[in-house]
């Protein structure tokens, strides 16, 4: 275990030897160390954070399992439910406010950044937990048809998705997406920043408090050209949320993720880094992760003056 | 008894007549507002698939021509469909789809001509549904903005359209009208068997005074859709046809990331249960694998019965389907016309000769067919199983592949059990199990007591590998629309 | 009487699903040679009808010779199936039609509402039988069927058959006081299983009458009960049919529903006044290629 700055000036403030944390990944609401026993360890200007699992293909496949035999029965509550999950996630997030504060400075954020990204972090799970039980009645519709028939259109999760995290917002842009996804009713795999996967791994362990079922939101950390390949060509796999790169290499590996999503189509979307704007905010980003489905149904043609036919 | 004893009562021919067509002997491109010439001198024949005679000379575009189609949409789309009132948009697309409803019987027969379709199903649904959809769109155009609440939709650009020769015109209007609504313009490419009522549609566009290079229709094979399709300067892709294209589309894509709707193939499962309106779902069944010879992505070609009412409904549907008469596509009284193409023939030919050889039971009508020609006779196989391929893979044909099934858990688990998720169709007079099974079902458009129904105002698409994005309804502008 | 099994499920019937296939039929185009054969096969089907409360002898006998020459101006026209009067025309009918296949038709049962007892309803049916009458068109007791006494109604109709003995017997279920198609259906289960030999849609006192839905209906629980019981049901439409076009599409229904052996006025009729003309209308057109004027035919 590799000690922190913090862990280290507090041996020399208290004289006691800190218990140093081991980070472990999030997979199917519990929390093990990656299968293949490699870590590595990002470094903040120069520092370790410490180590972390390097999560490799078994991983990945584990907590798709996790996230595919999830998705049923979260999707199968009721929006109500899934609302007071995601308020509970507001609440014990900003439980931990101070830790998530420190977490990020150690990650590089000055002490404005770090606490006004825990602060719109958590106001976005409130806001997203107030979506839950509404965004269906902003985005389905019942349908004019010519005929005979009562048809309407209304959202259903798409079903498994995987999440690239933001590489610079590790709290904010991982929660950005990761409520608007649960909201619905999918399930998630996510790839922490690759070099500031503290976050992450802190808001894991709100998550396992906050009532929200194993296997609904899984973290993976590790690096995304090792596993890129992988979760864009798993089948089990039904739709991608990435954050565009700005880099050559990055861009590499987006073209090489759509590629690879090609195989059973998966929905590929992808977003602007900066996760701050309040209008990163919406409920499209609720629909971005649904798929319409429309119904039909004959309707009876009979009136107060009888039968026409 | 008195008079008549001979009960038999043969319902003579009644053929449309072909008189009110205007067809010329040879088609350039539909390129800014002008019929044009390509820039190669390659024609090749359309022939009407009933009888294998040539039609129309059609030209194979030239990868200049598709540059010099998409330039003109560009070039439109900059100087004035973008910058056009949206409420004058309106008017032009409240035009086409006049025009259209002023020529329908010449567009019916065509289509009947170029697709082997009945006359009956062109006349009665695709081209009345082509101008439904024109006129549906075109009060979209000024109100785009009570669609998308707390944004600002804009147009994409130019989107290059590539449509399947199922339902020429119908396909067409999906793609042009949402389009042109949104304030994009367009470049079309019709299927290659099927490129005549799309050059129709170009005159009526003519005629109907758009700004030239609104719409834009290249003809020619799959290549001629791949340049449309990589073309740097388009900014939307949309496509309608076999899951395999749409997949190496989306690959080509990959580069670019440019936004596309894929709608693509399917293996719709129609679900029976017990205590179904039984005669009305067996037309349902009939209607939904032999509409359009089952050329229809969204077709219900995988039948699963519940097993106590298993013998009757197969008893019924082998009635019905000796009812179907199968024959001349103009014939008034044909239900079943041509197949599509030899191609697709020996596919699906290919496909029944597989049905027998994986021990299932093959049903087909005592039915003469014509000699010259595309045909198949309508197809039911029994004792199929999920595992076999005739009830895995789209045939696209008039097959039928019926399976039992005891449970609600148990059909809902096999009919979920394939790569794709157009469509679905459940039959019973329960109303709890009815939204149970719609909801369960992963597809996107579902048929509950009914099938096959389509409607301008309602989405259709599909989930999983029958692609993605929506068209019709409000749903469908989002295909079309960038929204900040 | 003679125990019978009751029919233990009526399907459901979609109302929807009902009339899209039924307009399916509208759009067979039937011309030449078919539409010939098949205007010559309703003029043979039809029951020429009359039931008024102001019928008087003259009327029958009017109705009885038109029934014998429908026009005479045209060679080879067949007649129609039947007359159907009151009882108490049966007797001069007969006797008008005597040594002809023209048949007659009696109502009974207290039409048209059937509201008496089952012993003046025998009663009435054994005078009609008595006065000579061919065929008994009784209604069942919709106001039973209604309460759910379905044994009430399912007894009676097997009381009056068993009364007609060989005499074939119509079963009119009154289609439009049912209300739903899943009435109509079970009422002709119904009506089969007690020993109709024919079902049929109307009195043509209640609106609306025969529709093609409601008739695709019963030809399609005809067909279930022939295949459950070899047994061989007709049908009759009757009330609202007096166009040539609707009647040929009537018989494509029955075409494609029931089959050829349906086709033939021992299984299918038409109980109509107006609609012989307009078939006769029909046929002479298609014989001179003129348009024809309804003036040129006769009516009684």
């Amino acid at each position: 275990m590799a000690k922190t700055n913090k862990t280290r000036s507090a041996q020399l403030e208290n004289q006691r030897l800190p218990v140093l944390k081991t980070y472990k990944m999030f997979i199917g609401g519990t929390f093990p160390r990656t299968e293949s026993g490699r870590y590595y360890a990002p470094k903040v200007k120069g520092q370790s954070l410490g180590n972390f699992c390097l999560a490799s293909r078994k991983d990945l496949r584990n907590s798709v399992v996790a996230a595919r035999s999830a998705q049923p029965g979260w999707a199968a509550r009721s929006g109500y439910n899934r609302s007071q999950i995601l308020y509970r996630m507001a609440e014990m997030l900003e439980g931990r406010h101070g830790q998530m504060v420190d977490e990020l400075r150690l990650q590089g954020a000055t002490n404005r950044q770090a606490i006004s990204e825990v602060n719109l972090s958590i106001e976005r799970a409130v806001y997203y937990a107030g979506w839950c039980d509404k965004f269906q009645q902003v985005f389905s519709s019942v349908n004019p048809v010519a005929s005979q028939h009562f048809n309407f259109s209304l959202l259903e999760p798409t079903g498994v998705v995987f999440h690239v995290a933001s590489e610079n917002q590790p709290l904010l842009g991982l929660v950005s997406l990761v409520l608007p996804i649960i909201a619905s009713g999918n399930t998630v795999v996510c790839l922490a920043s690759e070099n500031k996967p503290m976050s992450a791994i802190s808001l894991t362990e709100a998550i396992a408090t906050s009532d929200v079922p194993a296997g609904v939101v899984n973290v993976l950390t590790g690096h995304l050209d090792e596993l890129s390949a992988h979760f864009s060509s798993h089948l089990d796999i039904n739709s991608i949320a990435l954050n565009r790169f700005n880099s050559k290499q990055g861009n590499r590996t987006v073209r090489s993720i759509r590629e690879q999503a090609v195989e059973n189509l998966k929905r590929v979307k992808e977003y602007d880094q900066n996760w701050t704007p309040t209008n990163r905010q919406n409920p499209y980003l609720i629909a971005d992760f649904c798929e319409v489905k429309t119904t039909w149904h004959p309707i009876e043609k009979i009136s107060a003056a009888g039968s026409p036919y | 008894m008195n008079q008549p004893t001979d009960n038999h009562w043969p319902l003579t021919e009644a053929l449309e007549s072909r008189e009110s067509i205007r067809l010329a002997k040879s088609y350039g491109l539909f390129v800014n507002g002008q019929f044009i010439r390509s820039s190669g001198s390659k024609k090749y024949w359309t022939i009407n698939p009933a009888n294998e005679k040539r039609l129309s000379r059609i030209t194979e575009s030239t990868p200049k021509d598709v540059d010099r189609a998409v330039r003109a949409a560009r070039n439109c789309y900059e100087k004035h469909w973008s910058r056009m009132k949206p409420s004058e948009r309106g008017k032009y697309i409240y035009r086409i789809a006049r025009l259209i409803q002023e020529q329908s019987r010449e567009l019916a027969i065509l289509e009947t001509l170029d697709g082997g379709k009945p006359i009956r199903e062109s006349r009665d649904i695709d081209i009345p549904l082509a101008a439904a959809h024109f006129f549906y769109y075109a009060g979209w155009a000024d109100k785009l903005k009570y669609a998308f609440p707390n944004r600002n939709p804009r147009p994409l650009g130019v989107a290059a359209q590539v449509i399947p020769w199922n339902f020429p015109l119908l396909m067409a209007a999906w793609k042009i009208a949402p389009a042109l609504a949104c304030g994009n313009t367009v470049v079309l490419k019709p299927a290659e068997t099927t490129s005549l009522t799309a050059l129709k549609l170009a005159e009526i566009i003519q005629q109907a005074d758009l700004p030239a290079g609104a719409v834009n229709i290249i003809t020619g094979h799959g290549p001629v859709g791949q340049s449309l399709i990589q073309h740097p300067d388009v900014d939307k892709i949309a496509f309608t046809g076999s899951t395999h294209v749409g997949k190496s589309i989306q690959t080509a894509l990959a580069t670019s990331g440019k936004r596309s709707t894929l709608e693509l193939g399917g293996k719709a499962a129609n679900i029976i249960f017990a205590d179904a309106p039984i005669d009305q779902a067996v037309e349902g069944v009939v209607n939904g694998i032999y509409f359009n010879q089952g050329h229809v992505c969204c077709a219900g070609s995988r039948l699963f019965v519940e097993e106590s009412v298993y013998d009757q409904v197969i008893e019924k549907i082998k009635d019905r389907i000796d009812t179907l008469r199968v024959g001349e596509p103009l014939d008034k009284n044909t239900d079943i016309g041509a197949i599509n193409s030899k191609k697709q023939l020996a596919i699906i030919d290919q496909y029944i000769e597989l049905g027998t050889a994986e021990g299932a039971h093959l049903y087909q009508p005592d039915c003469p067919l014509p000699d010259s020609g595309f045909w198949c006779l309508p197809t039911m196989f029994t004792d199929v199983s999920q595992s076999n391929r005739i009830s895995r893979e789209e045939i696209f044909g008039p097959v039928l592949a019926v399976q039992t099934f005891r449970t609600v858990a148990e059909v809902i688990k096999k009919a979920n059990n394939t790569r794709y998720g157009l469509s679905a169709g459940v039959w019973t007079n329960k109303g709890s199990k009815i939204f149970n099974m719609t909801s369960q079902l992963k597809a996107g458009v579902i048929w509950a007591n009914t099938y096959n129904q389509f409607d301008p105002a309602s989405p259709f698409g599909g989930y999983k590998e029958s692609g993605f994005g929506r068209e019709g309804g409000l749903h469908g502008l989002a295909a079309y629309l960038a929204l900040k | 009487m003679k125990p019978r099994i009751r029919p233990s499920y009526s399907p459901p019937i979609d109302q929807v699903g009902v009339v899209q296939r039924a307009n399916r039929f509208t759009n067979r185009s039937i011309k030449g040679d078919a539409k010939m054969q098949g205007l010559k096969m309703v003029l043979s089907m039809i029951d020429l009808t009359t039931l008024e409360g102001m019928d008087t002898p003259g009327k029958v006998r009017q109705l009885c010779t038109k029934a014998l020459h429908l026009h005479d101006q045209v060679a080879n026209l067949p007649h129609v199936a039947a007359v159907c009067v009151y009882p108490n025309f049966v007797a001069l009918a007969k006797q008008k039609l005597a040594g002809t296949e023209v048949k007659v038709a009696s109502v009974a049962t207290a039409f048209p509402s059937g509201h008496s007892s089952l012993e003046l309803k025998l009663a009435e049916v054994q005078y009609a039988l008595e006065s000579g009458a061919d065929e008994i068109d009784m209604v069942i007791s919709r106001g039973r069927f209604h309460s759910g006494d379905f044994n009430y109604v399912f007894d009676e109709i097997s009381a009056v058959k068993e009364a007609c003995g060989s005499t074939r017997l119509k079963v009119i279920l009154e289609t439009g006081e049912l209300g739903t198609f899943d009435k109509v259906r079970h009422a002709s289960d119904l009506a089969m299983e007690a020993g109709a030999d024919f079902i049929k849609t109307s009195t043509g006192k209640i609106k609306p009458a025969a529709t093609m839905p409601v008739t695709l209906v019963m030809l399609q629980a005809i067909r279930d009960y022939h295949r459950r019981t070899g047994r061989q049901v007709g049908m009759k439409p009757a009330g609202g049919i007096s166009k040539s076009k609707l009647a040929l599409h009537y018989l494509v229904m029955v075409q494609e529903t029931l089959g050829t052996a349906w086709l033939d006025n021992h299984w299918f009729r038409f109980g109509a006044s107006s609609l012989a003309n307009d078939v006769l209308m029909q046929i002479v057109k298609q014989q001179t290629g003129q348009y024809q004027s309804a003036d040129h035919f006769s009516v009684d």
